[in-house]
C-alpha cells in the first residue's frame, strides 16, 4: 500500500490516498487491498484470455466447419471454470470483510470526547459553527475554513439549507451528504497540521464547481488561540478611512445579507464576516483573500462566479478603498 | 453436424415460388410517404430504432465532445456553468435513455428476437409501431426544448430538491420528467411484446432450454424493464406533480423525504444499468459462439447468471446512496449484494473465456469489438469492486473515478458488443458485407480512444476531482490528465466517423453476403439477407441449441399456415410444441396517430396538469380507431374457430 | 419558432446584469403622484417573462425579510401582495417605486441600497403573487410549509388600476 501511495501525484491536499487522519488511512487500507486483489485477477483473467485466443486462432481467411464439442477439453473447461469460480468467491470474501472492518472502525472513534462542529452546506457556501454548550453567546460562526485541534475527535453535525450537497475532505474521512430534511454526524480525526482540501461532492447547482472548504489541522494551543479570537465581536474602525468604510458596509446592500457581529449588520443570507480577514480564501475557497482579489468580488461577483448569490456593487473608487480597509481589519 | 444453408432462391420449386409470391402480397408493408407510417413489420421499425438510437448516441457524443474541450483547460469559459450543466444532464440522459436501453433492448431485440425464435413478425406489431413513434417523439421533444434553451440542467438522475420546485425555476426538469415518461410507455410496450414473443411464438423444437442465449438475454430485460420502470414512472411523476400539481411528495418541511426520490430512482436507476448490459451479455454470448466455431461452453451456467444477474440487480440500489448515511447493518447488507453481483459476470466471462479456449477463434471485426470487450467490462468490473465497498465508495463516490468506471461497465459492456453486433448483423440486414478492413481500423482507434480518455479518469477521480463540475483550479494537479483524456476523444471521434464511413460505403459497394456469411447457427441466417417481410418462407423447426448446426438432414418445416392472412404458429412456452394458429394484424396508420396523440398529451402536462386530462380524449379516440374490429379478419376468425367460441 | 422563442425568454438565466442593472436603485419616482427625476429606462419585461427571475424574485422576497411584515403575501403587518387591492397602485413601476422609496408606516425604503435588477426581480416575484404573470413563469410551491396555492396556481386578481397607464413625466 506504501506502493500505491508513493505514485506521483498522489501526495496532494485534496486525494483519499494521502490520509491526515485515521479515518481517511482505514479506508485507504481496504483501498490498497481491493487494488493489489482486483489488479492480479485483472492482469491474469486478461493473460488468460490473449494466450488462448493466440493459441486457438483460425489463421486462414475462411470461416471453418463448427467443430463438435469433446468431452474431455469440456471437462478440462469445467474444471478450470469451476476453480476459478471459487477463487473468485473466496476473494470476493477477503474483500468484503476487510470492508466490514473497516466500516466497523470508521463508526468506532473516540465519539464521546469528540469536538461538535456543525457545518451548512449553502448554495455555493458552508456554513460552520463551534457550538458552546456552556456560554451559548460565545458560539463562533464562520464560514468555509474549518479550524480543528489535532489529534482530537471531530464530530460533522451537518446538515443543507437548501439542496443537497456532500461534505468531502478526502484527506480526513469519506464523503458524506447534507440533506434538507435530514441531520447527520459524521466522526473524524485530524492527525497531520496543514491545510486540507475540501470539496462539495453532490451536483449542487449552477456553481457545484466552486464550492470548496479547507479543514485547518492545527496544535491544539493554536486551535484555542483561534477559538478566543474569533468569539470576540468585530475590531471597532480607528482611523478616519475605516470608520467611513464600515459606514459604506452599513448603508450599502452588504448589510441586507451579512453579519458583522458589534455592528448593526445581522443578517444571515451570506456568510459571517465579523472576522473576515482572518480567512485565507473568499468565495468558498475560490479566491485568495487579497484585497485585490476582495475588491474585485464585492464589485462584481458574477462575473467571477456566475450564478452566486451575491449582487453585483456600483460602489465609488473611494467608497470601496474605505470599505476594503475596514474589511481589512476584522482579523 | 453441418450447416444447413438456406435454400437459394434460384432452387426454389413451382409452388415455392407462388407460396413466395403470395406471401410477399399478405405481408407487404404499403408504399408512398403515409404507407412509411403506416408500416408494423418488425424489421422495419427495427432498423428505425437502430437508426433513430445512433442519431442520438451521435448526438450525445458531441455534447460531451463539447464537455471535453471545456475540461481541457483549468477555468476556462468555453461553456457557460449554465450551459455546461445543461450539457452534461443531455449527455447522461440522452445516452441512458435515448441511446443505451433503446439501442440494446428495443433496438436489437425488435429486429433478431421473431428472427431468432422463427417467426414472421413480432406480437402485437402496431403496438411495436406505437412505442417506435412515442419514443422518437420524446427524444424529439426533449432536443427542442435543449435547443429552445430548455435543456434539463439537474443531472440524468434530476435528484430533488435541486430538481424540485423551488430550485429549479423554468420547465428544464419538468421535461426531463416527461422525457422519462416517453421512454417508459416505449420501453413496457417493447418488454411485452419480447415476452409474449418469446414465449408464445417459438419455432416448434425450440424447448426453453434450446432458446439461442441472446434471447434468453432480452428475455430477462425485458422482465426487468417490467418491474423497473414503474418505480421510476413513480418518481418522475411524483416529481412532475410537485413541480406543477403543487403536491408535496419531497418537501421536507411538511415530511416529505428528499431521499424518498433517490430510492425509488435506483431501484429503477440500478437495474437499468443491467438492462444495458445484458443485452451486451447477450450479443457476447453470440458472437463467441459463432466466431470459435462451437456450441458455447456452459449454456446453463450462462442461463442462470442471466437470471440470477436480473434477480440480484433489484438487490443493490442503494449502493449509490452511501454517502446519505445508511445504518451500518444495511451497509453491510448492500455491500454484500454489490459484491454477489460479481459472481455471476465473472461465471459469464470464465465461460466465454472457456469457450474460445476450446474452439476455433475467427478473429473477424465482430470478434475484435468482443476481444475489446473484455479487456474493458473486466476493468469496470473489478473498478466496481471500489465503489461496491462502503467505506472506498465513501472515498470514489461522485467523484471522476465513478465516471471511469460506469464508463468502462457501460461502454464496455454495451457500446463495444454494440459495435460488434452492428458490424456482425449489418450482413443480415442489408445483404452486404461491411468492410473488413475499415472495421478493423474504426476498432483499434475506438479501443485506444477509449482508453486514453477514460483511464485518466481514474487518478483524477483519486486526485479528488469531483463529477458534474464545469471546471476546476489550476493549481489541483488535475489539468494534464483532463487534457489527455481530451485528446482520447479525438480518436474516439474518429473511429465513429469511419465507422459511419464503412457503412455508408458498404451500403453500395459491399461484397453481397448471401444467407449466412459467418456460418453462423441460429434461425435468423436461416433466411435470406435480408429477410423478406414475411422473414422465412418455411417456418423452421428446431432441433437443438444452433438451430442450423443441429438441424437434422431431413429437418421438417411447419406447413398448414393460412395463405390468405398474416397467420403465425403459436407453440406452448415450454416445450414449444405447436399449439395453434393466430393471425396477426396488418399495417394501420392508427399507431402513429395515437402516437401524435399521447405526445400531445405528455407535452401540454408539462405545463398544466389538464393536460393529461383534455389531452386523454384525442388518444381514447385513436385507440377506438386503432382497435375498430375489422370484418374480414373477424369473419375469418369465426370461419376457422383459430379462437374457439365458447 | 413561436414555442421557441417563448421558451427562450422563460428560461433566460441572466446573471451578471451589466452595468445597467447593477446601477443601485436611486428612489427615482416614475409617478406623476411623486417627486423624482425620469423614470429608468428599464425593459422590465425580460424580468417578468423570465422564471429564473421571478425565482430570484422569491429569493430575494425572504432574504431581504419582506416575509417578516407581508407574509407569504397575505400580509400582517405590511399589506397583503396577493389580492387586488394596491395603495399605491398596482402597476409595475409604481411597485418599483414602492420598494425603492419606502411607504409611511413602516415600508423601508430599499433606494440605494439594492441594485436596480434586484428591484425588478422582487416587483416580478410581488406580482406573481396575485397570479400577475403566466403560469409557466411564476414560481411552484416552496419547500416550505405549504400557506397559500402556489404563485403558478393562482387565479388573476384585477385591481380596479388595472387598465390605467401610469402617468408619466418626461425627463426633466
Amino acid at each position: 500500500m506504501s506502493l500505491l501511495a508513493s505514485v506521483p501525484g498522489f501526495s496532494s491536499n485534496q486525494t483519499a490516498l494521502n490520509p491526515a487522519g485515521p479515518a481517511a488511512v482505514h479506508i485507504e487500507h481496504t483501498f490498497a487491498l481491493i487494488f493489489w486483489v482486483t489488479a492480479s485477477v485483472y492482469v491474469l483473467t486478461v493473460a488468460t484470455l490473449v494466450y488462448f485466443v493466440w493459441r486457438r486462432r483460425h489463421t486462414f481467411d475462411t470461416i471453418p466447419e463448427p467443430a463438435p464439442t469433446s468431452t474431455e477439453s469440456d471437462r478440462f473447461a469445467t474444471r478450470a471454470v469451476t476453480i476459478a469460480m471459487a477463487v473468485t468467491v473466496i476473494l470476493l470474501f477477503i474483500m468484503l470483510i476487510s470492508s466490514f472492518i473497516t466500516s466497523h472502525r470508521l463508526g468506532k472513534m473516540n465519539a464521546e470526547q469528540a469536538l461538535t462542529i456543525n457545518v451548512y452546506g449553502h448554495q455555493w457556501w458552508w456554513e460552520v459553527e463551534y457550538p458552546n454548550q456552556a456560554e451559548p453567546y460565545r458560539m463562533v460562526t464562520t464560514a468555509n475554513e474549518i479550524h480543528v485541534p489535532v489529534g482530537t475527535a471531530i464530530r460533522i453535525h451537518g446538515t443543507s439549507r437548501d439542496v443537497i450537497h456532500s461534505f468531502w475532505a478526502p484527506n480526513i474521512q469519506g464523503k458524506r451528504d447534507l440533506l434538507p430534511g435530514y441531520t447527520t454526524d459524521i466522526l473524524m480525526q485530524v492527525d497531520k497540521p496543514g491545510r486540507w482540501r475540501g470539496q462539495c461532492a453532490e451536483y449542487c447547482g449552477l456553481q457545484h464547481a466552486h464550492m470548496s472548504f479547507f479543514m485547518i489541522g492545527e496544535s491544539q494551543k493554536d486551535f484555542d488561540n483561534w477559538m478566543t479570537a474569533q468569539a470576540q465581536s468585530s475590531a471597532q474602525p480607528a482611523t478616519p478611512q475605516t470608520k467611513h468604510g464600515q459606514q459604506v458596509f452599513l448603508t450599502h446592500s452588504c448589510v441586507l445579507c451579512h453579519t458583522i457581529r458589534g455592528t448593526s449588520a445581522g443578517s444571515r443570507v451570506g456568510p459571517d464576516l465579523t472576522h473576515l480577514a482572518s480567512r485565507s480564501t473568499i468565495a468558498a475557497g475560490m479566491l485568495p483573500n487579497t484585497v485585490g482579489n476582495l475588491g474585485g468580488w464585492i464589485l462584481n461577483p458574477q462575473a467571477l462566479k456566475p450564478g452566486s448569490r451575491m449582487p453585483p456593487n456600483q460602489i465609488s473608487g473611494q467608497d470601496l478603498q474605505d470599505l476594503l480597509a475596514y474589511l481589512e481589519t476584522l482579523r | 453436424m453441418s450447416v444447413t444453408p438456406s435454400v437459394p432462391q434460384a432452387e426454389l420449386t413451382e409452388a415455392e415460388l407462388k407460396q413466395a409470391a403470395q406471401l410477399e402480397y399478405i405481408w407487404q408493408e404499403p408504399k408512398g410517404f403515409i404507407g412509411w407510417f403506416k408500416a408494423v413489420h418488425h424489421t422495419t421499425i427495427g432498423i428505425r430504432y437502430v437508426v433513430t438510437a445512433f442519431c442520438f448516441f451521435l448526438v450525445a457524443g458531441l455534447l460531451a465532445g463539447a464537455m471535453r474541450i471545456q475540461l481541457a483547460f483549468p477555468e476556462s469559459h468555453f461553456l457557460s456553468a449554465d450551459k455546461y450543466n445543461q450539457f452534461f444532464t443531455m449527455h447522461g440522459s440522452t445516452m441512458m435513455f435515448l441511446f443505451a436501453v433503446p439501442m440494446m433492448f428495443e433496438a436489437l431485440s425488435v429486429y433478431l428476437v421473431p428472427l431468432m425464435v422463427g417467426t414472421r413478425n413480432i406480437a402485437f406489431p402496431r403496438l411495436n409501431a406505437y412505442s417506435y413513434y412515442l419514443y422518437l417523439f420524446g427524444g424529439i421533444m426533449f432536443y427542442v426544448a435543449f435547443l429552445s434553451n430548455t435543456g434539463a440542467d439537474n443531472g440524468w438522475f434530476s435528484y430533488v430538491p435541486l430538481a424540485g420546485p423551488d430550485y429549479a425555476p423554468g420547465k428544464r426538469a419538468d421535461f426531463w420528467a416527461q422525457l422519462i415518461t416517453f421512454t417508459e410507455v416505449s420501453g413496457l410496450a417493447v418488454a411485452v411484446e419480447i415476452l409474449v414473443t418469446v414465449f408464445k411464438l417459438r419455432a416448434p423444437g425450440m424447448s426453453l432450454n434450446r432458446i439461442p442465449l441472446f434471447v434468453w438475454g432480452q428475455t430477462i430485460v425485458a422482465f426487468m424493464v417490467i418491474f423497473s420502470l414503474p418505480a421510476i414512472m413513480l418518481s418522475s411523476t411524483m416529481l412532475l406533480l410537485d413541480r406543477t400539481g403543487g403536491t408535496q411528495f419531497f418537501n421536507p418541511a411538511v415530511g416529505g423525504d428528499v431521499l424518498l426520490y433517490q430510492h425509488l430512482f435506483w431501484w429503477f436507476g440500478h437495474p437499468e444499468v443491467y438492462l444495458i448490459f445484458l443485452p451486451g451479455t447477450a450479443v457476447v454470448s453470440t458472437i463467441v459462439t459463432t466466431f470459435s466455431r462451437r456450441h458455447v461452453f456452459g449454456y446453463l451456467v450462462l442461463v442462470l447468471s442471466l437470471v440470477s444477474t436480473g434477480f440480484l440487480a433489484f438487490g443493490l440500489w442503494v449502493h449509490h446512496m452511501f454517502a446519505t448515511g445508511i445504518p451500518q447493518i444495511a451497509e453491510s447488507y448492500f455491500t454484500a449484494a454489490s459484491m454477489m453481483i460479481a459472481i455471476p459476470s465473472g461465471a459469464q466471462i470464465f465461460c466465454w473465456i472457456a469457450t474460445m479456449a476450446t474452439g476455433k477463434v475467427v478473429l473477424k471485426t465482430p470478434m475484435w469489438w468482443v476481444l475489446g470487450f473484455f479487456f474493458v467490462f473486466i476493468m469496470g468490473g473489478m473498478t466496481g469492486i471500489f465503489v461496491a465497498s462502503v467505506p472506498v465508495d465513501l472515498q470514489v463516490h461522485d467523484t471522476y473515478f465513478v465516471v471511469a468506471h460506469f464508463h468502462y461497465v457501460l461502454i464496455g459492456g454495451a457500446v463495444f458488443p454494440l459495435f460488434g453486433a452492428l458490424a456482425y448483423w449489418f450482413p443480415k440486414v442489408t445483404g452486404r458485407m461491411l468492410s473488413e478492413k475499415l472495421g478493423q481500423v474504426s476498432f483499434w482507434l475506438f479501443f485506444v480512444g477509449f482508453n486514453v480518455t477514460f483511464f485518466p479518469m481514474h487518478l483524477v477521480g483519486i486526485r479528488g476531482m469531483p463529477r458534474r463540475v464545469y471546471t476546476y483550479p489550476a493549481n489541483m494537479g488535475w489539468t494534464l490528465l483532463n487534457q489527455i483524456e481530451s485528446i482520447g476523444y479525438i480518436f474516439i471521434f474518429l473511429s465513429v466517423l469511419i465507422f459511419m464511413w464503412n457503412v455508408f460505403r458498404s451500403l453500395r459497394r459491399g461484397a453481397l453476403a448471401g444467407p449466412n456469411p459467418w456460418m453462423a447457427g441460429t434461425l435468423e441466417w436461416a433466411t435470406t439477407s435480408p429477410p423478406p417481410k414475411y422473414n422465412f418462407l418455411h417456418l423452421p423447426t428446431v432441433n437443438g441449441r444452433e438451430a442450423l448446426w443441429d438441424a437434422a438432414p431431413n429437418q421438417p418445416i411447419v406447413t398448414g399456415l393460412d395463405e390468405d392472412a398474416r397467420s403465425v404458429l403459436t407453440t406452448r412456452t415450454l416445450d414449444a410444441e405447436p399449439e395453434g394458429k393466430d393471425e396477426f394484424p396488418g399495417p394501420t396508420i392508427w399507431p402513429f396517430l395515437a402516437a401524435v396523440a399521447t405526445t400531445a398529451a405528455f407535452v401540454a402536462s408539462v405545463f398544466t396538469p389538464w393536460g393529461i386530462t383534455l389531452g386523454a380524449i384525442p388518444i381514447a379516440i385513436t385507440m377506438i380507431g386503432w382497435f375498430w374490429p375489422e370484418k374480414q379478419p373477424a369473419a375469418r376468425r369465426r370461419e376457422r374457430e383459430i379462437w374457439p367460441s365458447e | 419558432m413561436i414555442p421557441c422563442c417563448i421558451s427562450c425568454k422563460r428560461e433566460q438565466r441572466v446573471f451578471d446584469p451589466g452595468s445597467a442593472g447593477a446601477q443601485i436603485a436611486n428612489g427615482t419616482a416614475l409617478n406623476e403622484v411623486h417627486a423624482g427625476g425620469a423614470p429608468p429606462m428599464m425593459d422590465m419585461s425580460q424580468y417578468e417573462s423570465s422564471a429564473y427571475a421571478v425565482t430570484e424574485g422569491k429569493r430575494l422576497y425572504n432574504a431581504f425579510n419582506c416575509v417578516g411584515c407581508h407574509a407569504q403575501g397575505g400580509g400582517a403587518i405590511g399589506p397583503p401582495l396577493m389580492d387586488s387591492k394596491w395603495i399605491y397602485g398596482s402597476h409595475p413601476q409604481q411597485i418599483y417605486s414602492d420598494i425603492v422609496q419606502g411607504r409611511p408606516n413602516g415600508m423601508p425604503s430599499f433606494g440605494g441600497k439594492i441594485p436596480d435588477y434586484q428591484v425588478w426581480e422582487l416587483v416580478a416575484y410581488v406580482r406573481s403573487m396575485s397570479g400577475q404573470l403566466p403560469s409557466d413563469v411564476a414560481p411552484s410551491r416552496s419547500d416550505q410549509m405549504p400557506v397559500a396555492k402556489a404563485e403558478q396556481a393562482r387565479q388573476k386578481e384585477h385591481p380596479a388600476d388595472e387598465n390605467e397607464q401610469p402617468v408619466q413625466r418626461n425627463a426633466p
